[in-house]
This record gives C-alpha cells, sequence and structure tokens, in this order.
C-alpha cells in the first residue's frame, strides 16, 4: 500500500477551486513530491459542486483512491460529497464563521479546523485570498513547510506584481499561524517530507499539446469544446514561437477542412475536439482519408451521447472512431493510457500520419484532460523528438520515379507497400488534384471498376505495410503467466496498476494505447481462465472489438456514471470475481 | 511581374462534362486567364473546389488542386494560405455551396480577410442534383422542389458579405469575359478576402436567370460612375434589390490582410529533424 495523503478544497464553482488546487499541488510537487491530482466540475461558470481532490505520495501515483484525509470545505455541501471518504482520522478545515459554514458540526470522530478564512484574507489584503488562507492552514495541518507554498504562490503569481505574491504569502502565513495557535498538528498525525528530486507538473490537454508542437505541428484549428479547449488554450501563445499559429474556427466542420488545407500544403496540422466536434467532421475525414492527408485529429472524449455530461468522463466514442464516416475509410486510431504518453502518443501520431499518410485519431478522455500528474522531466525528452515525414518530396529532382509518361505527378501511386509519395504546392512538375471522389494514380476522378478495387486495395495496404512496420504493443504489467487476463485501453491503466496491490491473486495485465491498428491477443484470451476488460462506457465497446477478435466471451467490468475509475473500485470488482464468496462478504 | 504562364498552361487535358451553353465554361475561363494575367504560376496555385456542377472546375484546372466535400471549400481555402501565404490560393463552387450547406464558413471567411478570392459560380439552381432551388433562387422561380415558388426571398450575397465587413465585394457575368477577367483579375490583386458573385447560367435546370435575362438586366457599374472605395455608395447599389450590378461594388482600398496582421509570411511546411533547443523551455514551465 502506498503511504499517501488525500487532500481536496470543495466549493462551488466560481470559488476559485480549481486554481487554489492547482497551487497546492505546485508546491507538492517542488517539494519532491509525487502528486495525481483529480476534479469535479460542474459545467457551469457559477454554482454547481466543484472540487479539486489532490493525492500525493514519496512514490508515483498513479490513480485516484476512496479516501479522503484531509479537506477544506467551503460548503457544507462538500462534507456531503465526500461523507463515504471520510474516515475518524480526516481533518475538516473550514470558516465557522461564514454563514454556509455557520453550525458546522464534523461528522463522526473527526477533527474540525475552524479556521477564520474570511477574516484572515482581509487582514491580509482582500477576501479574495480566503483559499490561500486555507493552503496555508493545510501547510500546518500536515507538518508540510510552507516555504514550499510560498514558492509556488511566486510561480502563480509573479507576473502580475510582488505586491500579489506578498499578499498572497501574507494570507498563507496567517491560516498556518492559525492552526499552531490554536491547535496541535502534531496530534493529526500528518507528516507530508519533502525530497530533493525534480518534477514536472502537467495534465494531459497540456501534454498533447506540449506534443503537438514538439512534433511540428504547425497549423492548429479549432473550436472550444470541454474537455479539449484546454489543448487549444496551450497551444495558442507557444506555438507561434516556433512558427505555428492556431485559428479558432467558426465551428468543427471548419476547424478539420482548415487543418486539411494546411495538411494539403504540407504542414503538419491538427484539430482537437470532443465527441459532438467528432460527429460533425466525419465527412471531412473521409475526405481527409480519401485524399490520403496526413492529419491529427484529437479526441477527448467526455460522456455523451449528444450534449451528454459535458464534464464528465466517459471513453464512450470508440465505435465512432473506428466506424464513423460513410462506406470505409482507412484511420490509425492511438489512446494514450497515461498523461506522458499523451506527450509521446501525440508525437506518435503525427509521424504514423506522414508515414502513411492517413488521418490518425488521438483519443484522450476527460480524466487524462484534467488529471496533474508529476513526472520525472526525463520522461519527456523534448529536444530529441524525432519528426518522421515519411515519403515527402520536397525537390522537383525526387519526383521523377513516380511521373507518368506524360511527366504527370501520381499523389496515389499504386505502390507494393500501398504508400504513396506526397508533395507540395510551390514544386514545379508536382501539379496534381485529389478528390473526395475515387480516383486514378493521378488524382482524377474515375469509376472505373478495376481502378476502384486497386485504389481500395492500395489504401488498405498501408494499414497492413503499417502494422509489419510498426510496434503497435500493449503495455504488459503483472504476472505474464498468470492465467487471469485484465485488459484495458486508454485512461484506466493508472487505476488498474495500483488495484493490482490490493489483489490477492496474481494477474497479467495488458494495456492498450493502440484500438486500431491494435495487436492480436486472440490465443492469450483464448488460453486464460478468466479474461475481464475495464473501460469506461456502458457496452464494452472494447470487449467487443476483442471478443470478435478472439471469438470468445470475456467480462465486462464498466463504469458510466461519469465518473472514473477509482483504485479501490477496480480492486473491489475484481475480487468479487476472483475471492471466493466469505471473503468478498467479510 | 509574369511568369510567362500563360491562359492555356492553367488548363488541364480533362475535357470539361458541363452541359454545352452552360455558364461554369465561361466562369472558368475567366478565372484562369485573370490567374494568367496577373503572372500566377499553376505551380504557385492552389485551388479549391466545392461539390456542385461548378465544383468539377477543380479537375479542369492544371494547378495544384483540391475538389472538397460539399460547402467546405473556403475553410480548406484559408488553412492552406494560412500555412503557405506564399501560394496563390483561389476557391470556386456554386451558390448552394458558397450561401446554404457552407454559408457559415462564407459570412466567416469574409470577416476573417485570408488573402485569397473566392469565385461564385451563381446559376440560382442545384445543377448537380438536377434542379432545385438555391439560396439565390428567386421567389417565384419553379423547380422540382419549389413547384409554385419558393415562397422565400432569395439571399443576397453582395449584402451578406456587406454586412459581413467584406473589403473587396464584387459581381460579374460568364459570357461578359472582358469584364469578368479585369474584376477576378483586381480581386486575386486585393490584399485580403475577394468574393466575386459570378452568374453563370444554367441552361438545364434554369429557365428563368439566363443569358438573355442578364444581358438585359445588368448594368455595370463603371457606366454609372461608381467609386468603389466609397462604402456609402456601394451600399446604396447592393442594398438597391431593383437593380442587378456588374462590377466592383466595394473595395476598401486600406484592407489588410489576416496573414498580414498576424505576422504570417512563410511557408509552414518545412521542419528540422528534431525540434530546436528552446523546445525545452515548454517543459521548464511545469516545474
Ligand atoms: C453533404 C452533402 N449533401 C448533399 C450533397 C449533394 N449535392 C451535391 S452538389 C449539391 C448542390 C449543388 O448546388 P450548387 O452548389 O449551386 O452547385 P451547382 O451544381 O449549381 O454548380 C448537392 C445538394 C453532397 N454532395 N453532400
Ligand atoms: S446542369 Fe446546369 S450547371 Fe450543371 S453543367 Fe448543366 S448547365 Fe451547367
Ligand atoms: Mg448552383
Amino acid at each position: 500500500m502506498i503511504d499517501d495523503l488525500n487532500w481536496a478544497i470543495g466549493g462551488e464553482a466560481g470559488h476559485g477551486i480549481d486554481s487554489t488546487g492547482k497551487i497546492f499541488a505546485q508546491a507538492l510537487s517542488r517539494a519532491g513530491r509525487h502528486v495525481f491530482t483529480s476534479k469535479v466540475f460542474a459545467s457551469r461558470i457559477r454554482g454547481g459542486y466543484t472540487s479539486y481532490k489532490i493525492r500525493t505520495a514519496l512514490v508515483p501515483v498513479q490513480s485516484v483512491v476512496d479516501r479522503m484525509d484531509v479537506l477544506v470545505a467551503l460548503t457544507k455541501r462538500t462534507v456531503e460529497e465526500n461523507l463515504s471518504q471520510l474516515h475518524d482520522k480526516s481533518l475538516i478545515i473550514y470558516d465557522g464563521e461564514r454563514t454556509m459554514m455557520k453550525d458546522f458540526e464534523p461528522p463522526g470522530n473527526m477533527t474540525s479546523l475552524n479556521v477564520p478564512l474570511q477574516r484572515l484574507a482581509e487582514e491580509a489584503g482582500g477576501a479574495i485570498m480566503r483559499n490561500i488562507v486555507a493552503l496555508g492552514a493545510t501547510c500546518a495541518a500536515t507538518n508540510f513547510p510552507i516555504s514550499n507554498l510560498d514558492e509556488s504562490l511566486e510561480k502563480q503569481f509573479s507576473r502580475k506584481g510582488s505586491e500579489l505574491v506578498e499578499n498572497n504569502k501574507k494570507a498563507a502565513l496567517l491560516g498556518y499561524n492559525h492552526i499552531f495557535e490554536n491547535y496541535n498538528p502534531s496530534d493529526f498525525g500528518y507528516i507530508l517530507e519533502c525530497t530533493d528530486s525534480t518534477y514536472v507538473l502537467l495534465n494531459g490537454d497540456e501534454a498533447i499539446g506540449m506534443g503537438a508542437i514538439a512534433a511540428g505541428c504547425r497549423l492548429y484549428a479549432g473550436y472550444p469544446i470541454t474537455p479539449a479547449t484546454a489543448v487549444m488554450n496551450y497551444i495558442k501563445g507557444r506555438i507561434e514561437h516556433f512558427g505555428g499559429h492556431v485559428i479558432q474556427a467558426e465551428d468543427e466542420l471548419s476547424a478539420i477542412n482548415m487543418a486539411l488545407g494546411a495538411a494539403r500544403t504540407g504542414a503538419r496540422a491538427m484539430t482537437a475536439t470532443s465527441g459532438p466536434g467528432i460527429d460533425l467532421m466525419t465527412e471531412t475525414f473521409g475526405l481527409v482519408s480519401m485524399t490520403e492527408t496526413p492529419l491529427v485529429i484529437c479526441n477527448v472524449m467526455r460522456a455523451g451521447p449528444s450534449t451528454g455530461m459535458p464534464t464528465k468522463q466517459e471513453q464512450g466514442d470508440l465505435n465512432t472512431m473506428l466506424y464513423g464516416g460513410h462506406s470505409e475509410c482507412e484511420r490509425f486510431i492511438l489512446a494514450p493510457t497515461t498523461v506522458a504518453e499523451c506527450f509521446h502518443k501525440t508525437v506518435e501520431a503525427f509521424n504514423l500520419a506522414e508515414k502513411y499518410n492517413t488521418p490518425v485519431y488521438l483519443a484522450g478522455d476527460l480524466s487524462l484532460a484534467i488529471t496533474e500528474q508529476t513526472y520525472s522531466p526525463d520522461e519527456f525528452a523534448l529536444e530529441s523528438t524525432k519528426r518522421e515525414r515519411g515519403l515527402f518530396l520536397t525537390e522537383t529532382s525526387e519526383l521523377e520515379p513516380w511521373l507518368n509518361t506524360q511527366g504527370q505527378f501520381k499523389p496515389h501511386a499504386d505502390t507494393e507497400d500501398g504508400v504513396s509519395p506526397r508533395t507540395l504546392p510551390g514544386i514545379e512538375g508536382g501539379i496534381h488534384m485529389v478528390t473526395g471522389l475515387e480516383h486514378d494514380e493521378l488524382g482524377r476522378r474515375t469509376e472505373h471498376p478495376p481502378t476502384r478495387e486497386k485504389q481500395v486495395q492500395k489504401r488498405k495496404r498501408k494499414v497492413e505495410t503499417a502494422i509489419e512496420q510498426e510496434n503497435f504493443d500493449y503495455r504488459e504489467f503483472g504476472s505474464p503467466d498468470s492465467d487471469i487476463l485484465v485488459i484495458s485501453w486508454g485512461s484506466n491503466e493508472g487505476a488498474i496498476l495500483e488495484a493490482m496491490d490490493q489483489l490477492e491473486q496474481k494477474i497479467r495485465f495488458l494495456s492498450f494505447p493502440y484500438v486500431f491498428p491494435r495487436p492480436d491477443i486472440s490465443e492469450a484470451i483464448q488460453n486464460a481462465s478468466m479474461v475481464f476488460v475495464i473501460e469506461c462506457n456502458a457496452s464494452g465497446q472494447f470487449a467487443t472489438l476483442l471478443e470478435h477478435d478472439s471469438l470468445s466471451r470475456v467480462t465486462r467490468i464498466l463504469k458510466y456514471d461519469g465518473i472514473r475509475f477509482s483504485a479501490d473500485e477496480i480492486a473491489k470488482e475484481l475480487n468479487s470475481y476472483l475471492l471466493p464468496e466469505e471473503v468478498v462478504l467479510k | 511581374m509574369s511568369t510567362g504562364a500563360n491562359f492555356a498552361d492553367f488548363k488541364s487535358d480533362k475535357k470539361p462534362t458541363w452541359c454545352p451553353g452552360c455558364g461554369d465554361f465561361g466562369t472558368m475561363n475567366g478565372i484562369l486567364k485573370a490567374l494568367s494575367n496577373t503572372g500566377a504560376s499553376p505551380e504557385n496555385t492552389f485551388f479549391v473546389a466545392g461539390i456542385g456542377c461548378s465544383g468539377k472546375i477543380g479537375t479542369y484546372v492544371r494547378t495544384y488542386s483540391i475538389h472538397g466535400v460539399h460547402g467546405r471549400a473556403l475553410p480548406v481555402g484559408c488553412g492552406a494560405k494560412i500555412a503557405n501565404p506564399n501560394l496563390e490560393v483561389m476557391v470556386a463552387g456554386g451558390d448552394g455551396d458558397g450561401f446554404s450547406i457552407g454559408a457559415a464558413h462564407f459570412i466567416h471567411a469574409v470577416r476573417r480577410n485570408v488573402n485569397m478570392t473566392y469565385v461564385v459560380m451563381d446559376n440560382r439552381i442545384y445543377g448537380l442534383t438536377k434542379g432545385q432551388y438555391s439560396p439565390t433562387s428567386g421567389t417565384d422561380l419553379k423547380t422540382k422542389t419549389s413547384p409554385s415558388g419558393t415562397y422565400m426571398p432569395p439571399l443576397d450575397p453582395l449584402a451578406l458579405a456587406l454586412s459581413s465587413q467584406g473589403t473587396f465585394i464584387a459581381q460579374a457575368f460568364s459570357s461578359d469575359l472582358k469584364r469578368l477577367v479585369e474584376i477576378v483579375e483586381a480581386a486575386i490583386n486585393h490584399n485580403g478576402f475577394s468574393f466575386v458573385n459570378v452568374f453563370s447560367p444554367c441552361v438545364t435546370y434554369n429557365k428563368v436567370d439566363t443569358y438573355q435575362y442578364f444581358r438585359e438586366a445588368l448594368v455595370d457599374v463603371n457606366d454609372i460612375g461608381h467609386d468603389p472605395t466609397d462604402h456609402e455608395a456601394a451600399k446604396k447599389l447592393i442594398l438597391d434589390s431593383e437593380t442587378e450590378y456588374q462590377g466592383i461594388l466595394y473595395q476598401n482600398p486600406n484592407s489588410v490582410s489576416y496573414e498580414e496582421s498576424h505576422g504570417l509570411d512563410s511557408p509552414m511546411w518545412d521542419l528540422s529533424e528534431n525540434p530546436p533547443e528552446d523546445i525545452l523551455n515548454l517543459l521548464r514551465e511545469f516545474y
């Protein structure tokens, strides 16, 4: 079991919950502690329950757990929302002078720390800093050196002037002192130690944005949508330094077409959206595939259908990404399994797109998007990011082997491996057209049956070539010899890894970052005594795929209530199958 | 400036399959003549075609070109021009493509003012789908889907462009080649988004908006001494629903293109094998 501490601040949307949580997460990261954060947020800007939860430990943490040790409650509802996770040793920090917390009684034997957050904030220079007072109080209650918080405050506010930084530090100190003056923190039993380790702290959307810029993405076109907006927000203001540009399009139809236009000129381009936007982009996705244009389309999934639950977790778009679009068209689907993998898979998506002149879906989800996680900086070797551009011909002299007898360039040359060359406007001798209509090697419309067949086969062959040449493998964990097989795709990896510690039996866990093409594990499925597929949707879309692959049944462990799996939930679910009944009942 | 490319260099060896007499022939010739007059080269031109009879133009031109999905030609052109401002970007499509399914893109392309040219081959009908009414069809136009008229006023493309703060708004006629070429040439030379609505009669499905009709109805703004830089005067002509005009109705001489205002002046396709060293600054932010 990991020696961890779970802290959260909760209140209403508009209370600054998010930025407060981020400041504390940053302080912990700077203190050389690992951090894994999660959020509950409402799609309203004001009102509605919101919280920011941090799990911190000296070792890497990769999941949420169902336990709350220290809770900053700005509203009574915050306590109600977390009741099942609070325990006898939990601390609740609240402001008893505020009407919304008046007459608050802590449930059970918990300790409540009454801190006049508002009054102390006003003393420090403004009521707006009351959450910072709470952070100061948190440092005292958890024996965490407040200097780390000071550093984080500097990072957060230094751009807005030194006075603001000093006021915030003062607010933190007042909260810190209040605890020591009125309570005895050593009684609480919480000690947040520091280390000399250096970590970076980032979320999945930021990792995708950083990956895109490192991969050389130059044109980002997008239309705002939760939870993909943060990708655009990250890229905007940073990509320009590397010669790129962000366009906010009038809708997703436009966004993907802008990205397509840029890609046709040879630029690396991408768009990011969520389910509703993917639906709008689908027709053009077919065009991208048909014209053999390299493009990265990021789908940061959320709960649907329709507007669904915009701020809730789901992995419900697997079928849409796999089958969406009329007729059949080539694609790759990558699904990063961790925040760090969001970076790596983004880079890979750009390379695959250009090596095979094919659109690539990069499937993130809300959980990855909003999770801030610590990593060693070595995890992101930005400077050695490789841009593999495929058969990209930028000189007239390179075109020669790809011209027909009349000297016309063949953008859809019918090659053995299915991969055709790509050139760009401006290159003499490379003039050609592309169209969404079926076409010959020159890109010209045709309905000639043998040519149609040839081009369809050629496009399919590209994927076969990719399967041969690329390493579309799963990530393997646990005991390779165990005949209990647990399988998942995308963001559930961390929770499953931590759940494994809570299982009596040894299992073999295969985590899939590749949805299509994906490794063939039919044999492993057929040979296992039990196969569990864990995913966040109601029908088990990935499970169904694996059943088709292996022609055998699997057991689905599904979640579709809008909240990610916790390690505890997965352990409980698996144990309900793996342990004898009596043990489970206990 | 001339690269020596002439009109014929811009034509592919594919023979158009438009109906004999279709206005699209004249409009295409006008566009290609104008391109060659401005000194553009086929290599450096990126042609984006919509879907419709008009959209077939993408096959008949000899430039780098793309024939996309119905209604989305403008965003493709916009992305291409931003990613390579050195290209001459020409977008052409039908009235249904541009003002119905793609109407939102039209409004925002006008506002965005990316330096490219948009020619709508306006026949006031859906040609390719064999004769349904289009957004520019007259109220009384009887078509397969409006057997007794559309019961809707036609959309006014010029007024839409004006209200979206267009910087170049013009109208031409496929069979007045001389004026068509002049107007499209000016459109290409304009620094910003240039919109030219070109009446291109459909001889098969529209028996009202015919060559003869336009020949008689059109009033050339040059003949009435119109100053296209005079916004007020342009507004009067554009909002005058009694008369159909030919010519440059409005041109903002101070237009600044999107690319210029964003400092975009170089192509984006070239990449080093690894990122530049200061890419590490991205990571430093997360410490
Ligand atoms: C999404 C979609 N809907 C419908 C169509 C069918 N369609 C093709 S062209 C067209 C209308 C063409 O009218 P217009 O743009 O005026 O072009 P014209 O043929 O008159 O030149 C339609 C409805 C399509 N190709 N795609
Ligand atoms: S149907 Fe009309 S628009 Fe289409 S080619 Fe024939 S004349 Fe031209
Ligand atoms: Mg039409």
